[in-house]
């Protein structure tokens, strides 16, 4: 086993060298999960803005349900999704298995019911306040929806960056379904786990760096977008 | 929206706008939550030409009659008639609540009041003329780019206002409109509120300040513990009060109107 101390002199040489092996995973790594936050918050908010607004019979059920589904562990996910691409699946035709679009696809189904959840949750809030003056007003629902969204915009980014933090940091699906393909499939986590395994610190330790440089410049984005929406009372 | 469409619409609007709103009837209105009867049997007629005042405790269910008269709250006994109307989502197309507390978007003021014109069939120039216009009169230019919450209680009030006036309802029901404001602000949405009057526009104002109520109201309605206690027209209200509650309203004694 290597020393720890040579290790992390390895990591950060790898990063600041900007190691071709290391970008490439990075690379994968966002755009599979930005792909997926992407896909996961326009079907995410659609739920989320109906479920939010309007009263139908099963509407508390269907929340306990969303909620429950916020905490899929990602390996059920993988499984799951897993099974229906493989060849025997009802989507195995595609051939999806072990491509980046298998991963989007896990990733999505993973994220969406968080998004569903969170903007749920916004957006009531955000109904409850303006509805009486929306009703006084005779503004149409279409219309009211926008500015719901609009209005919640702040609130909303912050749902969909709490979606890319638990993106990213997932492996359990993506392993199961992406495959841990080199040049292909591998993403940082993947990576991690499978370096670690082998004995290779120096490069698990600089993905787990970035990894968690993501997860901090996530959260500081989401700080610096609260603060100065709140600076104007937006909050 | 196709054209013909549009010009259905139009013409809808159009004879729904011969019906007349007046004059208000309602009868035996009762809204309860649970076991309270927090409007407990109010009868009242109102005519347009009249400015009426609403007045009376805290709690005596001034808001939640007006949200009634509005057709934001459905009663659980009784009916709201406003003319010859016959539903009360028709009648609110034409009127404007001011609410106790106002409720604004998270944008800045110019924006809200383009929120309220973009409703209405107005052409970009005849909206953009009008925004121009409703932010001198309510003496908002300053303000106009501004984000509309972080505005003084006061200044979002006329906010509010402003947002009500620019769609030209035939009702104005107002809350409180001036209870955050000062005296010249008063003045200036008195004012308002009389040029309004002028045009047509039907005026129904809750207030505490005697004053006001004085100089706006023509008829006052006293409400108690969600009744009608008084309704009668305003000289007579304050010169020769028969009610003992209004009467001690009048002095100032019983509470703080
Ligand atoms: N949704 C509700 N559930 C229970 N009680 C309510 C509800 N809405 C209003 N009330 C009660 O009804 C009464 C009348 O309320 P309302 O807001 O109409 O008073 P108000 O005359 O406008 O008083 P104020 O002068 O303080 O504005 C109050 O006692 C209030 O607590
Ligand atoms: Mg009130």
């Amino acid at each position: 086993m290597q020393d720890f101390g040579q290790a992390f002199a390895l990591a950060l040489q790898l990063i600041v060298s900007a190691d071709p092996a290391l970008s490439e995973i990075i690379f994968l790594s966002l755009s599979v999960s930005l792909s997926a936050v992407a896909i996961a918050s326009v079907i995410g908010l659609g739920i989320g803005a109906t479920v939010g607004i309007v009263r139908f019979p099963g509407r508390g059920a269907l929340i306990v349900f969303l909620n429950a589904l916020m905490g899929l562990p990602p390996v059920v996910v993988g499984l799951l999704v897993y099974m229906a691409l493989s060849h025997a699946g009802p989507l195995g035709w595609l051939h999806l298995l072990y491509t980046p679009t298998a991963m989007i696809i896990a990733q999505t189904v993973l994220v969406t019911p968080i998004i569903a959840s969170l903007s749920r949750q916004v957006i009531e809030d955000f109904h409850s306040e303006y509805r009486e003056q929306f009703v006084s007003l005779g503004v149409p629902l279409k219309t009211a929806v926008a500015a719901l969204v609009w209005d919640a915009r702040y609130s909303l980014l912050t749902v969909a960056l709490a979606g890319l933090g638990r993106a990213v940091a997932e492996v359990g699906a993506v392993i199961i379904v992406g495959g841990n393909i080199k040049h292909v499939t591998r993403v940082m986590t993947t990576a991690i786990a499978l370096e670690t395994s082998k004995g290779d610190l120096a490069l698990a330790l600089a993905l787990g760096l970035i990894l968690i440089l993501i997860a901090l410049s996530v959260n500081a984005t989401v700080s610096l977008l609260r603060l100065s929406a709140s600076s104007r009372a937006y909050v | 929206m196709s054209n013909a469409g549009a010009t259905l619409q139009r013409e809808r609007v159009a004879t729904s706008a011969v019906q007349s709103l007046f004059p208000l009837k309602v009868r035996r209105l009762v809204y309860s939550v649970g076991k309270q009867r927090l409007i407990d049997g109010i009868d009242l007629t109102i005519e347009q030409d009249r400015r009426t005042i609403i007045m009376g405790p805290n709690g005596a269910g001034k808001s939640l009659l007006l949200r009634l008269l509005h057709g934001l709250l459905t009663p659980t006994a009784g009916e709201v008639c406003w003319g010859e109307t016959p539903r009360i989502d028709q009648a609110r197309q034409r009127q404007a609540l001011v609410f106790q507390r106002p409720v604004l978007l998270r944008r800045s003021v110019r924006a809200n009041l383009r929120f309220a014109l973009k409703l209405r069939q107005y052409t970009r120039a005849e909206r953009e003329e009008r925004l121009r216009h409703i932010l001198e009169l309510a003496s908002l230019s300053s303000l106009a780019d501004r984000p509309a919450r972080v505005l003084s209680q006061g200044e979002q009030q006329r906010v509010a206002l402003a947002r009500a006036l620019v769609l030209e309802p035939e009702v104005l029901l107002l809350d409180e409109p001036t209870v955050s404001l000062d005296p010249v602000s008063v003045a200036a949405i008195e004012d308002l509120l009389l040029a309004a009057h002028r045009r047509g526009t039907k005026i129904i104002l809750v207030t505490h300040d005697m004053g006001q109520a004085r100089r706006l109201g023509d008829e006052v309605v006293l409400l108690e513990r969600g009744r009608v206690v008084e309704h009668s027209p305003a000289l007579q209200f304050f010169q020769q009060s028969n009610d003992p509650a209004a009467g001690s309203l009048c002095k100032g004694r019983k509470f703080v109107c």
